[in-house]
């Protein structure tokens, strides 16, 4: 079979649906309202309209040799999510979900977020689209992300920073479930990633997939072939597995996804859970997790807020148990540096998170050589992170004394 | 042998119902709450159930989270559970279930786990995370040792999913009262009722019901037409409060509302 056609509840051994029974039938209603849907040319219709005319589809790609030169020589092409309404690949997949919403009859919709952009997203979905929204956020990315948390709260949706536990993205989606359990006749929960219960890695990679779909078709107008290697940050893994998955049957087409590994994957600072984690159940899925002996869940670390996440897709996890895919730690500082080097060289600043995919085209382009092509992700732009660039590269006048 | 089901019927024959206790393994301190389990059950907790502290408790209420929580950044870990159970066991004769979310027993082996509950002195695992479709390898450990494994039921749960459930259940079935968290409410829900009435349509073990019951005037409603009444936040906060004493005089008290019949 190929792979392309894999579909949920399992990713081979992955996946599945670990939670509380109170939320089966909502998941159930949920994935039947998704089955229909894909199969109604209307949805698929009115989603591919609102793509074109409200999110800005299909994204550019665009070429960064003087990026380039710093990668051994191979020729780079970024795919442009960073340009999408909302500045990242997330409204795709938010679209989707609050048009499901909607069909399914529910006016309050709730969602997770790690650096705001799903958040943002999902607050200017529900402004579209008049739904009453609530956004979980863990405290810590509250603070290190607040530029976007009054966008959001610009849009009208409310915001709760969530005190336990580490007060990261993880807490923030325990606290979304928690919600999701109390009030679910009303409630839909547009989740953020290809993890957590079934439907939603299914679902979610399904509304991620144009990016690759595009971007395999756009790299053969422009160099005549498909890349060497496809590049992508992998935090939960939406943005990877979108632009993987029109790839997935290009044998000859490698595939690589960039874990943040945060202060040093030797350290224990770092999100980098196919790295170095193994196996567990977290959030409904089975997948790598980063977890002690006990299956406790480790607090993950990254620089990068959407990254800082101690698990991950089950279908990534299937990827790297076939070994379709590879999966490698980038640290906070190749990611910063980068993200540097393409705003020096290019003029296009990336987000942190989209940064971890460009050091790992660096490095990939000096093994591959002058003659490789690598397509890498750029999932979202970095105005949300100058705070945290400034402060990194020395750029304000000077420091508050506080 | 006191069993969770015998111990369900003859609450039943001699009283309204049987009254279950929640209380973490660790807090405040592993020996506590050795202590305040004891303490339930000599004023008249009938059966145990012992939750194991996890990082990321997705069916709890603030609570049982900062209670958790503590347990926790106080080093526990999961041996310390089949240790408290083996030390409650030894000192009452009241069935002890563990209530844990599923990852922890993925990590320390399914079978492996089971073994060490059984030597313990447990009685079965109540799993809130864990739905049959994904509990094949849990009901062959606990087939093959005979422990009891008690999986949740929902009012928005389908009549299929009613009888997997009833199905794959033995001790009793956990009928979540409300639609919700852990955390104890002014008003259990309606919803348990007509739930409890459809897991004995559907020919249930017997049927407890949990989640927001804080009062002896709740369980005697509970217990007027379900088989157990399961009360965790409430004991857990008296715990917090008042010391092993004070979970002990919150036990006496919830343990009147059995007698109402």
């Amino acid at each position: 079979m190929a792979l392309r056609a894999q579909t949920g509840p399992y990713f081979g051994d992955f996946g599945g649906r670990f939670v509380p029974e109170s939320l089966v039938a909502a998941l159930d209603e949920l994935g039947e309202a998704y089955d229909l849907a894909k199969l109604d040319p209307a949805f698929g219709a009115e989603l591919a309209e609102l793509g074109r005319s409200y999110t800005g589809r299909p994204s550019i790609i665009t070429e960064v040799p003087r990026f380039a030169a710093h990668a051994g020589g191979a020729r780079v092409i970024l795919k442009r999510e960073d340009l999408n309404h909302t500045g990242s690949h997330k409204i795709n997949n938010v679209l989707g979900q609050a048009l499901l919403t909607k069909r399914i009859g529910k006016t309050r919709v709730i969602a997770e977020t790690g650096a705001g952009q799903h958040g943002v997203a999902t607050a200017t979905a529900a402004a579209l689209f008049g739904l009453d929204c609530v956004i979980y956020m863990g405290e810590v990315d509250t603070e290190r992300q607040a530029l976007n948390v009054a966008r959001m709260r610009l849009l009208g949706a409310e915001v709760i920073a969530v005190t336990a536990g580490s007060r990261t993205l993880k807490d923030a989606i325990n606290e979304a479930m928690r919600d999701w359990v109390t009030n679910v006749e009303t409630t839909n929960y547009i989740f953020g990633t290809v993890a957590g219960p079934h439907p939603f890695p299914e679902m979610v990679r399904d509304f991620q997939k144009i990016i690759g779909e595009e971007a395999r078709q756009q790299v053969i107008d422009l160099t005549g072939g498909l890349p060497t290697a496809v590049a992508a940050c992998v935090g939960g893994g939406s943005n990877a597995i979108g632009i993987f998955h029109a790839f997935l049957d290009d044998t000859d087409v490698a595939l690589y996804g960039f874990e943040a590994g945060g202060e040093g994957v030797d350290t224990e600072r770092h999100a980098a859970t196919i790295t170095k984690g193994r196996p567990g159940v977290l959030h409904g899925a089975r997948s790598y997790l980063l977890q002690d002996d006990d299956g406790q869940t480790i607090e993950s670390h990254s620089i990068s807020a959407g990254l800082d996440y101690p698990g991950v897709g089950p279908e990534h996890s299937w990827l790297a148990a076939l070994g379709r895919a590879n999966y490698r730690p980038v640290t906070d500082d190749a990611a910063m540096q980068a993200l540097r080097l393409l705003t020096r060289t290019e003029g296009i600043i990336p987000a942190i998170e989209s940064a971890h995919a460009l050091a790992g085209a660096l490095e990939l382009g000096r093994e591959l050589g002058p003659d490789a092509t690598i397509l890498v992700n750029l999932s979202g732009r970095g105005d949300k992170d100058m705070d945290t660039a400034a402060r990194y590269f020395e750029l304000y006048d000077q420091e508050n004394p506080e | 042998m006191n069993t969770v089901g015998s111990v369900i019927r003859r609450r039943n024959d001699e009283a309204a119902g049987a009254l279950i206790g929640y209380l973490p393994v660790g807090f405040p301190t592993f020996d506590e709450s050795v202590e305040a389990a004891v303490a339930l059950v000599e004023n008249g907790v009938d059966i145990l159930e012992l939750g194991l502290p996890y990082s990321d408790p997705v069916m709890d209420g603030p609570v049982i989270q900062a209670a958790t929580q503590q347990a926790l950044a106080n080093g526990f870990r999961l041996t310390d559970g089949f240790e408290a159970v083996r030390r409650i066991t030894e000192r009452v004769d009241a069935p002890v279930l563990i209530m844990t979310y599923w990852n922890p027993v993925v990590q320390y082996g399914v079978d492996r786990f089971a073994d060490d509950l059984v030597a313990a002195g447990g009685a079965g695992l109540i799993t809130p995370d864990l739905i049959p479709d994904e509990g094949a390898a849990w009901i062959a450990a606990s087939e093959r040792t005979g422990l009891d494994r008690v999986f949740l039921a929902a009012p928005t749960s389908t009549e299929a999913r009613i009888r997997q459930v009833v199905d794959a259940s033995r001790g009793f079935v956990y009928a979540v009262s409300t639609m919700g968290i852990t955390g104890a409410r002014s008003d259990v829900d309606r919803a348990a009722r007509a739930l409890v009435e459809r897991l004995t349509a559907a020919d249930a073990p017997a049927s407890c019901v949990g989640v927001g019951i804080s009062t002896a005037a709740q369980v005697a409603e509970v217990l007027a037409y379900a088989d157990g009444a399961i009360v965790g936040s409430a004991l857990v906060n008296a715990l917090a409060q008042g010391g092993i004493a004070g979970v002990g005089e919150l036990a006496a008290e919830l343990a009147r509302g059995t007698r109402a019949e």
